[in-house]
């Protein structure tokens, strides 16, 4: 296939904008069809994301979940794997962090986070390693294992809130409250000493740092050190990587392991940084959101980012529309499905007519 | 264990089978000719919605049926426009195919009903209901076999029934027509069928809409007789678990029957015994929810033998120019 057809600039932004585009059109098209207005609904989602620091506070801590199941969705999709287990290794890495934050007496805050983002990437890696060690030694498709392990995880989660971490005086099947010292630094924390007022209510912490910073070193993992070579290799094609050496075993498993970790890592944004206690759906579909991510994204580790903002500015404006309009929370699945859908499956849909177009320009040129 | 409480298990291991079974078909015929199909769980999830709508709205269950068959079959299309026509990738494909049905079903369910994503409760009239085989009544004091036939056989919905023939049907289409034959070589070597001057994109299309129908009549099934209206992700995980049956099958239908029938099985134990004494431990209740999942991961280990997937499911077929 001719990859010179298109500047490259052109490919990265063009075609995921196109997509995104069509993706939106169709799901104003679905918003008129129930009976709203969607310029309306989009007026409301902008008001309600991005029009005061409260919104932006939601926003970016939707958008740090994201970052994190995003990541964890491209790190497999290098290695040609489909992940699509980052919702179950990030219900297990929240008991990896609500274990560690109820057991444990912190001294303060910022060594619990760092004991938490340890014990949520172990336990997320170790929800991850088991569907890579099929896939890896047994061929089992990872698409059918992880979707599997997500329905255990929710079983596991299930049973270990209403039998071991429910309170004994509580009924709901959740945690109880983690100690105030373990209080996360919200942005309005970070952001006082230099004198810029934020809004004390949107849960966005510390953890968005964090996110960023795993970005940029993903970035480097894949580009600049010899596992993330092999792991794109053994991606791009498995017999020529095989006979340059590269282990599958190796690449897989390490590709699951670190998946899982990022995935799991999400946890400690939503349950020590949102609701300060382990709750049942404490993840919110982050971990399948984190498949559009990717998918926009290209991938890349800098490209999810700013997919993962969208995504961020789509789940708080939608949470604004369901309580101002008849337009339900779910709505923000048919966007991340016509997503999916169009930068990843129909993506030669967009990518030929442009390619086309370009070839054309360039011979008037 | 008394006869009385196997009776039961096994009378409802025939009804969560069958779901099952109509999508383990689907994805079977979709597979043998060479397109992945991940998409099954949304295609019985939005063919349960819009059959429980449908029959609800017209007091037919048949036209409930006719058009969560066609919702799904426009699922399937979508499906091959991708996988097909534009050689994208299959499984993103049938992923966003899923996702999509999920959100679709609750948007649609709420603005038409307003019942936080459920359709209302279908009345006798607006389901498919039990039917009792010939002589059910007559042998049923005939001791093993009387119970078998009247009990475990009779007495299920329509749908039931269908699917049991549908597998023979299956068989015979693949196996004993000019069609299955091509369907069969288009997913092992499309190149030869291309040679032969047959349509690759044809064949593979019948294949999805052949899908599509019988996801079609699975979903239905769901919503229209195994429960009385259409509940948020009913299907829960279905599609996924008639995939590993298939699996399991190895992508043959009279074995994809008995493979189904354990994953019924397995459910029907988990839904009879909430949770499990067995002496030593007692399984709490969502150890037993998970099992038929577990279940699932075990049996695509490969604990059960070398399955091998016909050779060009998930590649793009690409005429040579």
């Amino acid at each position: 296939m001719n990859t010179r057809a298109m500047p490259r600039w052109a490919d990265v932004t063009l075609v995921p904008l196109i997509s995104l585009l069509i993706a939106f059109a169709l799901s104003g098209l679905v918003i008129m069809a129930i009976g709203e207005d969607p310029v309306r609904a989009m007026v409301l989602m902008v008001r309600g994301a991005l029009g005061s620091s409260y919104g932006w506070g939601y926003t970016l801590y939707y958008t740090t979940n994201f970052l994190l199941t995003g990541l964890a969705v491209s790190i497999a999709f290098q290695a040609r794997l489909f992940n699509i287990g980052g919702e179950g290794q990030a219900l297990v890495g929240g008991l990896g962090v609500a274990l560690v934050c109820l057991f444990i007496p912190w001294p303060n805050w910022w060594t619990g986070l760092v004991a938490a983002i340890a014990a949520s990437a172990l336990a997320g890696a170790a929800w991850a390693a088991i569907p890579g060690w099929l896939q890896a030694r047994r061929g089992s498709h990872i698409v059918i294992t992880t979707i599997m392990f997500n329905f255990i995880a929710f079983s596991l989660l299930n049973y270990m809130l209403s039998h071991m971490l429910r309170p004994p005086n509580s009924m709901d099947p959740a945690t109880a409250r983690f100690a105030d010292a373990l209080r996360l630094r919200r942005l309005a924390d970070i952001l006082e000493p230099l004198g810029i007022a934020f809004s004390r209510s949107g849960p966005a912490n510390v953890m968005l740092f964090v996110a960023l910073a795993a970005c940029v070193l993903c970035w480097a993992l894949m580009w600049r050190t010899r596992l993330g070579f092999e792991i794109r290799a053994y991606g791009h094609s498995q017999p020529a990587a095989h006979y340059a050496g590269i282990s599958s075993v190796r690449v897989v498993m390490l590709a699951m392991l670190i998946s899982g970790a990022l995935a799991g890592m999400m946890a400690v944004n939503s349950v020590m940084g949102g609701p300060q206690r382990l709750v049942m759906n404490a993840v919110e579909g982050a971990g399948f959101i984190g498949i559009a991510v990717a998918l926009m994204g290209r991938s890349h580790p800098i490209g999810i980012v700013p997919a993962a903002l969208l995504f961020g500015f789509l789940f708080q404006g939608g949470s604004e529309l369901a309580i101002e309009t008849r337009i339900p929370r779910e709505m923000i699945v048919i966007i991340q499905a016509l997503v999916i859908l169009f930068t990843g499956a129909l993506d030669n849909m967009v990518r030929s007519p442009l390619e086309a177009l370009f070839m054309i320009l360039r011979r008037r040129a | 264990m008394d006869l009385a409480t196997i009776v039961q298990i096994l009378d409802s291991t025939m009804r969560l089978a069958t779901p099952l079974l109509f999508a383990c078909l689907a994805g079977l015929i979709s597979e043998r000719a060479g397109i992945l199909d991940i998409g099954l769980e949304g295609k019985l999830l939005i063919a349960a919605f819009f059959s429980a709508a449908y029959a609800h709205y017209t007091g037919s269950a048949w036209l409930g049926l006719g058009v969560g068959i066609l919702a799904s079959v426009i699922f399937s299309l979508v499906h091959g426009l991708a996988a097909i026509t534009f050689r994208g990738n299959q499984l993103i494909s049938g992923v966003a195919i899923n996702f999509l049905a999920a959100g679709m079903t609750v948007v649609v369910a709420q603005s038409w009903f307003q019942q936080g994503g459920r359709t209302p409760a279908l009345t006798s009239d607006e389901r498919f209901n039990r039917l009792d085989l010939p002589l059910a009544g007559a042998v049923q004091d005939v001791p093993v076999l009387g119970p078998l036939y009247s009990q475990i056989l009779s007495g299920h919905s329509l749908l039931v029934y269908l699917g049991l023939l549908t597998v023979p049907a299956v068989w015979y289409g693949l196996y004993r027509t000019r069609f299955g034959l091509r369907l069969r070589a288009v997913g092992e070597n499309p190149a030869s069928v291309d040679t032969a001057g047959v349509s690759v994109v044809r064949l593979r299309f019948m294949a999805i809409v052949i899908a599509g129908v019988l996801c079609g009549i699975g979903g239905a099934y769901l919503s229209t007789s195994l429960s009385a209206g259409f509940v948020k992700d009913m299907s829960a995980g279905r599609g996924f678990i008639a995939l590993a049956a298939m699996i399991f099958a190895k992508w043959r239908p009279w074995p994809a029957l008995g493979a189904v029938l354990l994953f019924g099985m397995l459910e029907a134990i988990a839904n009879r015994f909430p949770s499990l004494d067995l002496g030593i431990v007692t399984l709490p209740g969502q150890f037993m929810a998970a099992l038929p999942y577990i279940l699932t991961v075990v049996i695509l280990a490969g604990f059960v033998g070398r399955a091998v997937p016909p050779r060009a499911g998930g590649a793009p077929y690409v005429k040579e120019r």
